[in-house]
């Protein structure tokens, strides 16, 4: 079934059955201060798929890295097709039939289709010379084999993102992947291509094949997988058929508390305060943004948040969220539509001019966007206050020390030193530093994306407990989050997002997890505009 | 006007090898000095200019392998660890003339190729090779598996490294050629002078890059772009004499294309995507 | 092999009681260790002579500090290396990499000179230094904008950018000097007399001969302005910050383009004042060529000196010490050397930085937990 036969090499034995396709055990790996996986393990039989959930950030991502080569575990056995293969190299894993499909492609977007899948192990004429026609061929050929079609002379930056998934899986196909690993495949495909994935992978299980499929989407685990396996905070929690469980229980395994799945914590409505004018709150009309390749990132979205309220939008990562709040926070630029805050419309102006307006903005990535990492917790404080904090052009150090010092009391931030460089702190912790940050300054409206990622259990009740808080102070907040539990907790009305729209907009008390999945994997279509 | 194309063209490919690969190449400059004085020493203590040739690849080289190893290995910044290499070519070869040959500004003469002024250099093996060597680094790049990975290690070295290309590897060959085909530059200027003068290279190593650029990284391109830069220069001697525009700015055409160039005026000039990055 | 970004896992802190300590150690182990390998060299370079290294750095430090003559060479060559050094880590400090000081210190030394030239004589020097300053200033910083402008509007790579245009500006002044203003025969201007800087000689007759100027005073005063803007002004918090992470930077309301701009121009201010070290303090003329290699030293000062204006400072004072000593042992060993080791310093710099980088914060986790 593959274009071409196995690399010489180490080629997989073909398995016996009862002996496992994938055996990792007691997998131990840190980035510097970053603990990634903590005596994790995996266990996949051949001829299965296999899903590796978790929230993110559990560790499944690592976990097949080390599987694939591309990292060494600091502690730990892996064992693929009983042979013991702990710290192997990428060469020695794609030997051995395993292919990895990463979750952000791997593949150079000024080379062709033919080109990225022929790297590494390149046809050659009189030894040399590139064999281009050889190359056009295998990929024709795998791809009649596998039906997954692309032509081999198209560039890959000229590919839809559907596409270049399908040259990803091709890549691993045609260097003789037996075992497949696809992390988080469908995040950025639409339903057709969605169906499309699904029906390909059923067939190579059905063919033979074995394939670990890391998503957090319960549906994709409950219609697809045969077992699961359950990782949360680096460890590997539990592992059960598929047949025997209830996405409920999937959830509550992978958060690590009860989450329930229908009506759950809900947020008391409070009484909005009456001398509220009109135009308060944040304002969005009709608002377009266009991205690379001309594509519609955002296509005409409208919606206003008032205060006193959150606005929640929930939806898989890869459907505009991310650009919808760079736009409303001034760092990405508008095609067309009107943003407003209390009335003032900054559709076009700077960032410095929306803080002035009311804008607060807990930014998704907070090592990159919320944080200068060299700086101190202090001057971090006043990361975007910085003229409230000068005086003819000079800062004003004592001022910046006592804002500090406030706010790592009033926010519980450890350790409990101003001048400690920011990097040196543990993710909830920065985290924290950014919410007081930006709850502590003036404001009206609060964009908040992903405020709890990455962030212990004790940091998120925190975080979630000064969103609340907020709100009862009358600022309007929109909560954009991965996370349908959060949304559903803090929410008062709740939007979907998909492909670039609202597929829906509803008061939270009348949503639930398998509502809301339905419009966030497209099979629903709603009302909001 | 060839003649003083060469350098340009020996050196400019080989600039086009390791950047497309992802180095930053500011130190063809070093590499053609080095290459230039290595090849004196080597003609003037075997009397025949091919040990020279050899000996001038070699001096390239070393300074290559330096800079590889520095931005490689250790993850240096590559723009630095340029002007280091640019500085300490200049430092040594200004020693080792001074060790050598006991002079501070000058070799002995040494014998080159050819040397027939009718034949306009035609006669010198150098000269078909440096008008060569553009479309062979051509065809490495674009149509050998070697040149594949180069260019997939400059613009997205994680891809490579997924497909168990090292990047590293890659990437040190690269620099090694492009040490290789720069001391070649220098040999050639050298020979054809027949004598190593300090700072001989005379910031040509600068308008290679400029040629790179312009070229947008395209040996090809940039062979045209050396010839574009050699007319340049060859009409700044030919207008020294009278005073039609005066010669300082013939001189600075190169640079000012060059800027023109990456300010995207004429098109934009995109660099290898993975360019001076440290990673992998 | 790449480390993937890290989103995953839960963050284990480290840290050590004393953050000042941490970041002294990142910042002055590495020129430690440059220094180190570059005595290495020298005793190697040395011993090639058929020199013994202990008599020849004896010899050394004898000729430069041991006499005045020779320690007023050296602060006068610190003087130029500490303008270029400083230009240029401000520039770095923004993220900017400024290759052009050379071209600013010309231009800057030129505008200085025709300023001096066309001031009546009889000028009180109060007068005239800071008018011929400020047109130094602003010939570098006009120089300096131009890669700043290219690569805000454009994305231009201002490495490329500087260098290109340190041959064009180089050219262009050329051109002024050779076809207009020089005195015959040679390629500088004609005498200046306003605004012209006392020589140390001038107030002690030790330093007699040498070079020595009260440039050295202006350079040190800007040091200090240096400082004071990166690390207790709004426009430097801005800078650095711009320098560190620009995705930060944007998010927090600075503008990271104006600042490039406002970086680069000021860079090239810094540099073009270094002018009046030669051109008023020294020669008192403008003369094609002066600059010389001053870009180039200024990147090895500002490396060395890990881009902080007291760091610059006594870099720029241990090159200038190599560059005067290579003159004071030129009997014993080609003062060609020390052109060698200023080369090897700076590579050794340059890999030490993230490889020392490297080492102490692996050795850091391993302690603590």
């Amino acid at each position: 079934m593959t274009g071409r036969p196995a690399p010489t090499g180490t080629a997989a034995p073909r398995a016996t059955s009862g002996v496992p396709a994938i055996r990792m055990v007691g997998i131990e790996k840190s980035f510097g201060a970053i603990m990634a996986n903590l005596g994790a393990s995996l266990e996949v039989m051949p001829g299965e798929i296999h899903a590796l959930v978790g929230e993110n950030g559990a560790g499944k991502s690592t976990l097949m890295r080390i599987l694939g080569g591309l990292m060494k575990p600091d502690a730990g056995r892996v064992e693929v097709n009983g042979r013991d293969v702990t710290g192997w190299s990428t060469n020695d894993a794609i030997a051995a039939g395993i292919g990895i499909v990463h979750q952000h492609f791997m593949l150079v977007p000024t080379l062709s289709v033919a080109e990225n899948l022929v790297l590494g192990c390149e046809p050659k004429t009189r030894g040399v010379v590139l064999d281009y026609n050889r190359a056009a061929e295998d990929v024709r050929k795998l791809s009649a084999d596998t039906g997954l079609v692309i032509a081999p002379e198209r560039l890959i930056s000229d590919l839809s993102v559907g596409e270049a998934q399908r040259v990803e899986i091709l890549k691993v196909l045609f260097r003789g992947a037996k075992i497949l690993v696809l992390d988080e495949p469908t995040a950025v495909l639409s339903p057709p291509e969605v169906r499309e994935l699904w029906t390909v992978l059923r067939r190579l299980r059905d063919n033979g094949d074995t394939i670990v499929l890391i998503t957090h989407r319960l549906d994709e685990v409950v219609e697809l997988s045969d077992t699961i396996t359950v990782m949360r905070a680096g460890q590997t929690v539990a592992r059960i058929k598929t047949s025997e469980t209830t996405p409920a229980e999937i959830a509550r395994l992978m958060v690590g508390r009860e989450v329930s799945l229908s009506a759950g914590k809900r947020v008391q409505p409070i009484a909005r305060p009456t001398d509220v004018r009109a135009d308060q709150g944040l304002e969005v009309r009709d608002l377009c943004i266009t991205g690379s390749h001309g594509v519609r990132v955002i296509d005409g979205i409208s919606f206003s948040a008032k205060p006193g309220e959150i606005l929640g939008i929930a939806g898989v990562e890869g459907n505009g969220q991310t650009e919808l709040v760079e736009a409303l926070a001034g760092l990405r630029t508008v095609s067309s539509g009107h943003i407003l805050i209390d009335g003032a419309e900054i559709t076009r102006k700077s960032v410095a001019v929306r803080h002035d307006a009311g804008l607060s903005h807990i930014p998704e990535d907070r090592q990159r966007r919320g944080l200068i990492m060299e700086y101190s917790v202090a001057d971090n404080l006043i990361l975007g206050l910085q003229k409230d904090f000068a005086k003819r052009g000079v800062i004003e150090s004592d001022r910046v020390m006592e804002n500090a010092v406030e706010e790592i009391s009033a926010f519980d931030i450890r350790p409990a030193n101003p001048v400690l460089a920011v990097r040196a702190l543990s993710g909830g912790n920065q985290q924290k530093v950014v919410v007081a940050r930006e709850i502590g300054r003036e404001f009206s409206v609060l964009l908040a994306s992903q405020p709890t990622r990455g962030v212990d259990v004790g940091a998120i009740e925190f975080i979630h407990k000064q969103l609340l808080e907020a709100r009862a102070k009358g600022k309007a907040i929109l909560l954009v989050s991965a996370e349908l539990n959060e949304v559903l907790a803090l929410s008062d009305r709740i939007a979907v997002m998909y492909r670039g729209k609202f597929a829906v907009v509803m008061p939270a008390a009348e949503a639930s997890e398998e509502v809301l999945g339905e419009y966030m994997i497209g099979t629903k279509k709603g009302n909001a505009a | 006007m060839i003649r003083i194309s060469i350098p340009f063209l020996f050196a400019a490919t080989g600039g086009v090898v390791a950047e497309r690969a992802g180095i930053v190449s500011l130190t063809l400059e070093g590499f053609m000095l080095s290459g230039a004085f290595a090849a004196v020493l080597g003609t003037n203590y075997s009397g025949s200019p091919w040990v020279g040739v050899l000996t001038g690849m070699l001096g390239g080289l070393i300074f290559a392998l330096i800079h590889a190893v520095a931005t490689i290995r250790y993850r240096a910044d590559q723009v630095v660890v340029g002007v280091a290499i640019n500085l300490m070519a200049i430092g040594v070869t200004r020693f080792f003339l001074k060790l050598f040959f006991d002079s501070s500004s000058n070799s002995p003469r040494v014998a080159g190729f050819g040397g027939n002024i009718k034949a306009a250099g035609f006669d010198n093996p150098l000269l078909w090779l440096g008008l060569l060597v553009a479309p062979v680094i051509a065809f490495v790049i674009y149509r050998t598996p070697f040149g594949l990975r180069v260019r997939a290690a400059g613009e997205h070295p994680d891809a490579a490294e997924s497909v168990g290309v090292s990047v590293k590897r890659v990437r040190y060959a690269a620099v090694a050629i492009s040490g290789i085909l720069a001391g070649l530059g220098g040999v050639y200027l050298a020979l054809d002078q027949h004598q190593f003068t300090d700072q001989m290279t005379a910031g040509r190593g600068f308008i290679a890059i400029s040629a790179v650029i312009f070229g947008r990284w395209d040996p090809i391109r940039a062979a045209a772009a050396c010839l574009l830069f050699a007319a340049a220069e060859t009409l700044q001697i030919q207008l020294q004499g009278s005073h039609a525009i005066a010669s300082q700015f013939i001189e600075m055409i190169p640079y000012a294309l060059t800027i023109v160039a990456l300010a995207g005026v004429v098109g934009r000039a995109v660099p290898p995507a993975a360019l001076g990055k440290a990673e992998a | 092999m790449t480390a993937p970004a890290v989103t995953e896992g839960v963050a284990k802190p480290t840290f050590s009681g004393a953050p000042w300590r941490e970041r002294a150690e990142e910042a002055l182990i590495p020129p430690l260790v440059a220094l180190l390998v570059a005595l290495i060299c020298g005793d190697l370079l040395i011993l090639s002579y058929g020199q013994s290294p202990a008599a020849v750095y004896r010899l050394l430090l004898e000729g430069t500090w041991g006499n005045a003559y020779g320690f007023g060479q050296v602060l006068y060559k610190a003087t130029t290396l500490a303008f270029t050094g400083l230009a240029v880590s401000f520039g770095l400090r923004a993220g900017l990499f400024n290759i052009g000081a050379e071209s600013q210190l010309a231009a800057g030394g030129f505008a200085a000179a025709l300023t001096g030239l066309a001031l009546p004589v009889g000028t009180p020097l109060i007068l005239a230094l800071p008018l011929c300053m400020i047109a130094a200033g602003m010939a570098g910083g006009v120089v300096g904008s131009v890669p700043a402008y290219l690569k805000t509007r454009f994305g231009a790579h201002e490495v490329i950018v500087t260098i290109m245009l340190n041959f064009i500006v180089l050219a262009l002044l050329n051109w002024f000097i050779a076809g207009h203003l020089h005195v015959p025969e040679t390629l500088h201007t004609p005498e200046i007399h306003a605004g012209v800087v006392p020589r140390l000689s001038d107030i002690s007759a030790r330093f007699h001969g040498s070079a020595a100027n009260l440039a050295l005073v202006v350079a040190v005063v800007v040091a200090g302005a240096v400082w004071f803007y990166l690390f207790r002004a709004r426009g430097g918090y801005d800078l650095r910050a711009v320098g560190l992470q620009p995705a930060a930077a944007e998010y927090g309301g600075i503008s990271v383009g104006r600042v490039w701009l406002r970086a680069l121009t000021l860079s090239g201010m810094i540099a073009g004042m270094g002018g009046i070290n030669y051109v008023l303090g020294y020669k008192h003329y403008y003369e094609d060529g002066f600059a010389s290699g001053a870009g180039f030293m200024g990147i090895a000062v500002a490396l060395v000196g890990r881009n902080h204006p007291i760091g610059v400072l006594l870099a720029a004072f241990f090159f200038a010490t190599l560059s005067q000593g290579g003159l004071a042992i030129h009997a014993f060993v080609p003062k060609q050397m020390m052109d060698v080791l200023q080369g090897v310093v700076i590579l050794a710099v340059a890999v030490s930085v993230p490889e020392v980088r490297r080492i102490l914060r692996g050795a850091r986790r391993k302690s603590d937990v």
